[in-house]
């Protein structure tokens, strides 16, 4: 899966492909007229957008905007998800994506009262059961929690371990099939700059041997991190492109003002009275150049 | 499976307090109820043998709905549904641990009520044993049922009472089930406990094996299994 030298942590953030760099041809997850209804509510409304193979797509936006859902709907655990969403060549939810996609949600979906390994054990044996491969499945759950960097923590209770190293433990779990896509749900929330650093390095690394990686976020520094962004408020795609380019066509100088800008310019657009409650402060607050082209969201107001 | 189980009892050994709850409790309580009829042995027999068999339902229920409500709550179930495993083989993995779990708990209590407090049993104590382990399995089975309908730990006590209690008052471990009003009866012949209860007074009275005990038995393991693929349909890989 990955060679990673654990003493290798404290070196500056590793040169990863350049933002720029042309996507793979071939997409990982390609979703047409997505949406999906929860309740009465539709939380996300006709998506058209693609992931490419082996990048880091981020996906941004305030909290409540369907990040989740979305990330619920590709990984095939969302109920009542109409248009098409093809993930791996499969549509979403097939039996046979199972063992290929790792999940990280939000909350730490771990047993607390066991400890790093044992949960590691019991997931590595739910993927890959027998006796036959007890060492490669020992062997996994060691090089998981290293990546993780819980190595020293590895014999204690996960329900003893603080937020954000339970967190890490969840997202271990992830890692052990060596999945072709991984889904992550904000995995760096509550995490201290060192360590989001050294898991961004890893995202890095697993990007680099071919890992699709989807990763929610509201932390709009960790955008500049991402290969690619999609841009998402009040359940739709507001922009699906690269950080470089997101800045580029606002005439912004980083992704923060950039989607601040978008949102500024989806508002003018569709703003219709009964629009949802976010809208606290309707004033107009260009962050800066008012004058950047206009931008063309690729989803008409409804 | 053994994955599975292997896991809920790894869980149970980090939880000293609940292995010595489940163990010792019903113990105690038997004899407790030894000493309650005190100057009536021909009532202990009875009333103990049935509650030999009610025990390990009543436990082995709050524990699974319990431990299946928390794996639905803290998303550990969300995520062993995204992963290539049979919802049959989660839900016998945890049939097989609470099932170890309740052989071990039925086994002392049968032990000291028929060596050190003298139930008086005709048939052989392994039956005793059989048919508890049986009603741990329908507890098991009931509780995982219950826990897809209960939000959280209270609501999911709460079905305690509300599932459990009738099949203890129609059982006929108060009265005998002829005896109570037709409609009743009635009830008490669909509800899986009575022949939990009824089998353990075959082997009560009987040195062998009957037709009946065979019946009450199948009943059981019959139920449970039911209730148990009843419970798989509640695991939703899909959820709202």
């Amino acid at each position: 899966m990955m060679n990673y030298e654990p003493g290798a942590a404290p070196t500056a953030p590793t040169a990863h492909p350049s933002p720029d760099a042309p996507p793979p041809p071939t997409s990982a997850i390609a979703a047409r007229d997505l949406t999906v209804v929860r309740g009465t509510r539709t939380v996300l409304r006709a998506l058209d957008f693609t992931v490419p193979s082996g990048s880091i797509t981020g996906l941004l936006g305030p909290s409540g905007c369907g990040k989740t859902t979305l990330m619920r709907a590709v990984v095939g655990t969302q109920a009542k998800v109409t248009g098409v969403l093809d993930v791996l060549g499969h549509p979403a939810g097939d039996p046979a994506l199972r063992p290929r996609i790792g999940y990280v949600t939000q909350a730490p979906s771990v047993y607390t009262d066991l400890t790093v390994r044992q949960n590691l054990d019991y997931f590595a044996a739910v993927l890959h059961p027998g006796r036959a491969h007890r060492d490669a499945r020992r062997e996994a759950v060691t090089r998981a929690i290293d990546d993780v960097d819980l190595t020293t923590r590895a014999d204690a209770l996960a329900g003893a371990l603080s937020g954000g190293q339970r967190s890490r433990v969840s997202l271990a779990v992830a890692l052990l099939g060596t999945p072709d896509l991984l889904v992550l749900d904000e995995p760096t929330v509550g995490l201290d700059p060192v360590l989001r650093r050294d898991l961004w390095n890893l995202f890095h690394r697993l990007a680099g041997r071919g890992t699709t990686i989807l990763i929610s976020s509201h932390v709009m520094d960790e955008a500049e991190r991402c290969h690619r962004l999609l841009l998402m408020r009040d359940g739709r795609i507001l922009a699906e492109d690269t950080p470089d380019a997101l800045r580029h066509r606002t005439g912004t100088a980083t992704v923060e003002e950039a989607f601040l800008h978008l949102v500024d310019t989806d508002r003018a657009d569709t703003d219709r009275p009964g629009d949802r409650a976010t809208d606290e402060d309707p004033t107009e607050e260009h962050p800066t150049g008012k004058t950047a082209a206009p931008l063309t969201t690729e989803e008409a107001p409804r | 499976m053994t994955a599975t189980a292997g896991r809920v009892l790894r869980q149970l050994t980090h939880d000293p307090r609940t292995i010595a709850l489940l163990v010792i409790v019903p113990v105690l309580l038997i004899t407790l109820l030894r000493y309650v009829f005190d100057g009536a042995p021909g009532t202990f027999d009875a009333t103990g043998a049935s509650l030999l068999g009610i025990f390990p339902l009543i436990t082995m229920f709050l524990v699974t709905s319990i431990a299946t409500l928390r794996e639905r709550t803290t998303g550990t179930l969300e995520r062993l549904l995204a992963l290539p495993l049979g919802k049959g083989g989660l839900i016998a993995g945890y049939a097989l641990a609470f099932g170890a779990v309740a052989v071990v708990q039925s086994a002392l209590a049968t032990a000291v009520s028929v060596w050190l407090l003298g139930l008086d049993v005709v048939g052989s104590p392994w039956l005793l044993l059989l048919v508890a382990l049986l009603d741990a399995l329908l507890g098991t089975a009931l509780g995982l049922f219950v826990s897809a309908f209960a939000a959280s730990e209270f609501q999911a006590v709460q079905f305690m009472p509300a599932v459990i209690f009738p099949q203890l008052l129609l059982c006929g471990l108060f009265t005998p089930r002829e005896a109570m009003h037709p409609v009743l009866e009635a009830i008490s012949n669909v509800l899986p406990m009575s022949y939990a209860v009824d089998g353990m007074n075959q082997v009560l009275q009987h040195p062998d094996i009957t037709g009946d005990f065979v019946r009450d038995i199948s009943v059981v393991a019959g139920s449970a299994l039911l209730v148990l693929c009843v419970g798989a349909i509640t695991l939703r890989r899909r959820t709202p």
